[in-house]
Parts: structure tokens; sequence; C-alpha cells
């Protein structure tokens, strides 16, 4: 990045000499900075795993949540600007209110993304705005199966099968890009999504985090909902035994 | 002299990912006097400390009512606390008036995050340089709040912002196991001595520079008069007050501005987005 | 010249240039507010509407029933039309009047009640919130001279206890333990009446199966003697142990006695 302290880089609505909009590229910034958060796309459904970093022990736990209902059947969980992610949230639902009051149905993800995204997309034109801090996942189970979208701060936006923002994404998306899967049923994907957060947490800069975990699938009718909490259990469980066995063979080796 | 050129506006992100004006609309938090707030079963309690701007003003008012089941406690600048808490204040009554119920706290302060979060975005704007500590009860018991400049909120077991307040949150952390069991008076003598803690060694709390107010089960949102006051000024009276450590962090505002005539400094922001 | 139309070039000023003018209100900073000439006729008569709606306090809970016909006029149009809805797991609503405009506000609640699961917070649209939500709707609508033509009854469970409401299409709201709209409220209302007083008088509250069948009687007296009602009918309850659909009822007429009625 030469190009950063020229001056080119202080406002969204300004290029730089080699045709890149600086201020987004630092929003960006802001998103990795913040807890990691993974979304998979399986066979029957999306799930949700978010990694909340917890700066200190007078907070109530299960405050600040990261994974919101936009509607009944759409789920998005947010890395970054919560403080800004909120507003988005906020934006998202109303859009799929007014679709619902417009046609009578669920908005298809299909086009609440298009929405969603469109209004994230502005914030990167102007001078007198800045854009969001903060990337959103949303996901849904529609009539032809399972669908998920990640925008980010650009206001670009892609269809994904298993995506990662956040902190830790690299080593997320390494360990997503292991999993089948088309084949893996919500079920097992919350398993693997908690050993992912798990697994990716960096206990030496980062020493407290809640797991959060959600899904929308055939096994929750197409609801958008928070993991059963003995589902969650068994998950939080499995991957906290994973680590130790990770962290045993690692002993083993030396 | 380096000068950060990327600290002029709320629109500007840092090539790091940092609004540093929203940064420092954090430090105005610390500029203010500490308030503590903390809860046990049934009851949330707000306790503040009362600066006066000279010795013929009178103590600036730190708790502010906002509905039968909910009161504020400020700390930073008092003039965008009113405002806040006149929104607040809107919010309630108009749930009031439509809905006949009282406004969940989760609720109120979730729509007062998202209209502070719009002066963090937007040129015209700048973050409101107020922290609250938000008292309250609902169907779902009692509640303390934080809200920051950011627009960040915290759901907490106990908190204290402002001056100096580091003190009082390793009193609260260190006793946090002990307040859901505890008595209401005794909460309120805890409270107390967490702001006891933040006080520099010639000040001694008094019923002039205390506020307390209580609001909880079957207890609508009061603010203590001066002889409930004196009455539980007296109860942690005469205890030994922990010596004064040095502040960890940089939480160490001076409890006065600083000097006119230090000169223009640079800036320093204390605390990292919290992004976390 | 005129008083109100706008004076050109060819003629004089005014005589009192930014003077009051007649029916219009001066504000002394010199802005006016202009007579009010212009106004608006609305036509409001209801079409598809539904008959009476009643419904009783009972040991624990509520009971609420409503016919299932959705009149044209006179005329016996929709056979099966729903006017008891659950709205949430502790709010019943019955509705009687002009069905569109209910179906206007259903679509609202519906979003409202969705809006608030969204949010996951453990609270839930009470009853008491949502009679107070439709009556300020109701007489907002009524105050600007466009009334929603709806009487609702808002039945449900609040605070653990048994809560039952009304609100007519002007904005009347009371609560009661026995309540009836429409023909009801003059038929129906005695029989209901009668029967908590018996209750009372026992010093009992009226138990779930008790209530059930005053409210099975009033739904045959009405179909006896209001024109607008059907022998079909929906009766819901609602108590401490949750939400029950008695499906629908039919009334026991006997038409036996027919032939004697003469003289018409």
């Amino acid at each position: 990045m030469s190009s950063i302290g020229t001056g080119y880089d202080l406002s969204a609505s300004q290029f730089s000499p080699d045709g890149r909009v600086f201020q987004v590229e630092y929003a960006h910034k802001a998103v990795e900075n913040s807890g990691t958060v993974i979304g998979l796309r399986g066979k029957d459904g999306v799930v949700f795993a978010v990694e909340k970093l917890v700066t200190s022990k007078l907070y109530e736990p299960g405050a600040n949540k990261r994974v919101f209902n936009i509607d009944t059947h759409v789920g998005m969980a947010v890395s970054g600007l919560i403080s800004d992610a909120r507003q988005i949230v906020e934006t998202a639902r109303s859009e799929a209110a007014n679709y619902r009051a417009q046609y009578g149905t669920n908005i298809p993800l299909k086009y609440l993304n298009d929405r969603v995204s469109m209004y994230m997309h502005a914030y990167t034109l102007y001078s007198a705005v800045r854009p969001f801090g903060c990337s959103v996942i949303m996901g849904s189970y529609e009539a032809d199966g399972p669908v998920m979208y990640m925008i980010d701060p650009s206001g670009v936006s892609y269809g994904y099968y298993g995506c990662a923002i956040g902190k830790a994404k690299q080593a997320a998306k390494t360990e997503i890009e292991k999993l089948k899967l088309a084949d893996l049923s919500c079920k097992e994907l919350v398993k693997e999504a908690a050993r992912i957060i798990y697994m990716v947490h960096d206990e030496l800069k980062d020493k407290q985090f809640e797991l959060e975990l959600s899904w929308v699938g055939q096994l929750s009718e197409g609801r958008h909902e928070r993991v059963p909490p003995t589902v969650f259990a068994e998950a939080e469980k499995a991957a906290r035994a994973a680590m130790e066995d990770e962290s045993d063979s690692d002993t083993d080796e030396m | 002299m380096f000068r950060n050129q990327y600290d002029s506006d709320v629109t500007v992100w840092s090539p790091q990912g940092r609004l540093h004006q929203v940064e420092y609309a954090m430090e105005a938090v610390k500029l203010g006097s500490a308030t503590v707030g903390l809860k046990n079963k049934t009851h949330a309690v707000l306790i503040a400390l009362k600066r006066a701007a000279s010795e013929l003003s009178a103590h600036q008012k730190k708790i502010i009512p906002i509905d039968t089941h909910i009161g504020v406690s400020i700390a930073g600048l008092t003039a965008d606390a009113r405002i806040l808490s006149r929104y607040m204040k809107t919010e309630c009554l108009n749930y009031k008036y439509s809905h006949d119920a009282l406004l969940p706290v989760s609720r109120l302060i979730a729509t007062l995050g998202n209209k502070m979060q719009v002066c963090t975005q937007r040129y015209d704007r700048r973050p409101y340089g107020v922290g609250l500590l938000v008292a309250g009860y609902d169907d779902q018991g009692p509640h303390i709040y934080q809200t920051c400049p950011s627009a960040n909120f915290f759901d907490c077991k106990a908190m204290a912002i402002g001056a100096r307040s580091q003190s009082a949150r390793t009193y609260l952390e260190k006793h946090l196991d002990e307040f859901p069991n505890s008595e209401t008076d005794e909460l309120i003598k805890h409270g107390l001595r967490a702001l006891r803690d933040t006080l520099p060694n010639e000040v001694e709390l008094n019923t002039k520079n205390v506020s307390i107010s209580l609001v909880g089960k079957g207890t609508l949102f009061s603010v203590f008069d001066e002889d409930t006051l004196a009455r539980y000024l007296a109860m942690i009276e005469g205890e030994e007050k922990r010596s004064s450590q040095p502040e960890s962090g940089g939480d160490a505002a001076p409890l006065q501005p600083p000097e006119e005539d230090s000169g223009p400094q640079d800036p320093q922001p204390a605390t990292a987005m919290e992004t976390e | 010249m005129a008083c109100g139309t706008p004076h050109d070039m060819f003629s004089a000023n005014p005589l009192w240039h930014n003077g009051p003018i007649p029916g219009g209100f001066y504000n002394f900073p010199g802005s006016k507010t202009a007579p009010l000439y212009s106004g608006a006729q609305r036509f409001h008569t209801p079409v598809t509407t539904g008959t009476s709606v009643l419904a009783i306090k009972c040991d624990g809970g509520v009971v609420i029933a409503a016919d299932i016909l959705g009149s044209y006029g006179s005329l016996a149009r929709f056979r099966d039309l729903h006017r008891v809805h659950k709205i949430n797991e502790n709010t019943v609503l019955g509705v009687s009047g002009d069905y569109a405009d209910f179906q206007h506000l259903q679509q609202i609640i519906e979003q409202k009640v969705i809006s608030e699961q969204c949010l996951d917070d453990g609270f839930a649209l009470k009853p008491r919130s949502l009679l107070c939500w439709l009556t300020r709707h109701l007489y907002y609508r009524r105050s600007r001279y466009d009334p929603l033509w709806t009487n609702f009854i808002v039945g449900g469970i609040q605070d653990g206890q048994p809560f039952l409401g009304t609100v007519d299409k002007l904005g009347t709201a009371y609560e009661d333990d026995h309540i009836a709209t429409g023909y009801g409220a003059y038929i129906a209302l005695p029989v209901m009446r009668d029967e908590l007083a018996k209750a009372k008088q026992s010093g009992q509250p009226i138990s779930k199966e008790d209530a059930c069948k005053v409210l099975e009687r009033c739904m045959t007296v009405l179909f006896f003697r209001d024109a607008r009602s059907f022998p079909k009918y929906e009766m819901i309850t609602l108590t401490e142990e949750g939400y029950e659909h008695h499906g629908t009822k039919t009334v026991k007429a006997n038409w036996e006695i027919a032939h004697m009625v003469k003289g018409y």
C-alpha cells in the first residue's frame, strides 16, 4: 500500500492515482480486528458460528450477541464494529418487513442480499459518510435448499458454500475447505463450526470468548434460531475435546 | 511535530481500521467524574460522584430519571447527556402511550445505540461525548447497562465509568460474586466503597458530592434525599480506605481539566476501537 | 378586489397587505393559515362484515367465540371466515365489522409479532399492550374522519391473570370480564351477565367448561335472533394451560316448530 499517507486515502469519494479507494480498504481492516465469524452451508441448512470476544468480566454473559434474526427465516452473523452492524441489521429487518407488506411472502434471500448490499455500497460513494466497519453473512433455507451470502464493507456480495470473516479468517477458511460441505447436515456442521472457532481462537491475544451457534434449515423447519442448549453443549464439549487432543499430539511430537 | 492525519473526522478510517474521532470521544467520558452501577437479584443501584464548577456553585446533577423504572447516571459532556436522556424519556413515554406498558430496558438501550451510531458515521455530526450507566427494572429483573460514545453498549453485572474509575472497577471485580445475593443496603455500601476508591487522598464522600439512586422490584426509580444519603454514608464511615495505588491503564484523567496554558497537546487516544 | 384572489400588476395592493383573511387565523409574525375551503368527502360503509364476537373470563383464562360468516350486506357471502385469531402464546384477538379493514390491521399486527420474535429478547406482546395499540390506532383514524370499521375483543393472559378488553371503531375501549360486540351486545350480554352473577354468588370463578357452555348458549340465541348470523362458529380458550381451539361447532337448531310460526 505505497499510496498510504499521500492524501488520497482520506475520503471514500476519492480514488488514489492507482485506482483504489483506500477508505474502503481501511474499513476492511476494522473487520479484520474483530472476532472470527464463520458460515457453513450444508445439504439441509446453514450454520453460523461466532467467536465473541469478551473484554471484561463485569459484562453479563450472553450480552452483545453477534448473530441476529432478520426475519423468521433469515439469520445474520456479523463481524466488525457491532454498533455499525446493528444499523445494518435494522435496515435488513425493515427490508424484510417491507417485502412482506408488499408481496405477502417471506423475502427470498437473493433479494434481501441485493437490498442490503446496495445499502452498504451507498456508504462507499460519498465523502460525507464513511463505509461500514463490518462484514455480514446472511443465511436462509428456502424451497430449493439452503442459501448463504456474505457482504463486505465495500458492498460487494457473493453467495458462498463456506465463508469466514474476522481476525482468523485465513485459518478458518483453510479448515472450512477441508470439509465436504455439500454432504454435511446441520447437526454435523454445528460440531465442525464449533471446532473451527475453538481452533482459530488465539488464547494469547484474546483470553476470554463466548461461542455463539445458530442454524436455519430443515431441522428448524426453515426458521433461523440459536441451536438448542443440548446441541450447543454437545458441540462445545466436542470442540474442547478436539482442542485437547491437538495439544496432546503437539507435545508428543516434541 | 507528528500530526495524525486520520483523526479529524468521524468519516475517516485510519489505515489500521480505527476511527480516531470516536476514540477521542471515548476520552470525554474519562473527563467526567466517576459513577458506579451495580445490582443484586431484585434491585439496581447507581452511585455518582458530583462536582462543583466552583466554590460558589452547586454540585452538578449526575443522575437523571428517565421513567418510573429507568434512570441514568452520566460521565462526560452533561449537555450531550441531556439530549440523550430527553430522547430516552420520549421513547419511554411513547411506548407507554401506545402500549400501556413500561419499555423493556434492553429495547430502550438498543434504540439508543442505533441513534448514537448515526453520529459516528456522518461528516456533519460528532459522536456524543458522554458515557451512561443505565439502571432499570423490568419483567426480566434489574439491569445495569453501560453506553459509550462509540454507540457500543454493554449489559453489565456491575460497572464504573468516569475519571479514575479503574479503581472502582477493580473493587467491583473483586466483589462481583457477592452482589447477586446481597441485601440492597449491602449493595449500596459496596457501591459507595467502589466510588470511594476513585477519590484522591484529600477528598471524602459527603452528602453534597454523592448521589445515590435505586430502582427495583416494588421500588420506583428515585434519587435519595440528603437524609437518606447521610444514613448510607454513615454505614461505611470509619472503614479503612483502601490505600490509593497508582492508576493502571490510561484511565487516570485528572479530576480537574488540565491547565489552560499547557498548550496544545498531541492527541493520544488510550482506547483502541472496540471491534472485539 | 375580492378577498382571497391573487392581485396582479394592474390592481392596487390590497388595503391591508399581509392582513388576515376572513375565515383564516392570523398568526402574529406574518404567516397565515388559509381557511379550510377545500374538503374531502369520505365514503365509508363496511362491505364484507362479520357479526358478533363473544368473550368471557373464566377460571385462569378466557373463552372467546364468533361465527364464521362473512356477510355482504344481507347476503351470506363467505361461509368459512375466521374471526378469532391467535396472536401469540398469551393473546387472542376477535373481530367484528369490516373484514378488509381487519385484514389490514392483522397484517400490521403479524409483522409486529414477527419483529418482536426476531429481537429474541424474551419479551412478547401482552394483551393489554395490544388493546392499547389498537385503541390508539382506531382513535387516530376516526379523528382523521377515516375510521377503520372494526370492533375488536382482545383476550389473553396478562402477567398470569386473565385479561379481556374491547375497542370499537371510534376508539372507545374498556376492560370487563364479559364482552360482546355487535348484536351480541344486546342479545348475549344479559345472558352472560346472569351466568357470571350466579357464579359470583357461589363464590367460585366460573370454570372453563361452564364458560364454554355459556357461550354455546349465547351463540345459539344469537343464531336465532341475529339476521346476520350463522350456525357454524369457532370457539377458542386461552388459559394458563395454553391455547386451545375447540374446532368449528354447529348450533343445534330445532326447525320442527317452524310451521307454527305464522303471521308474516
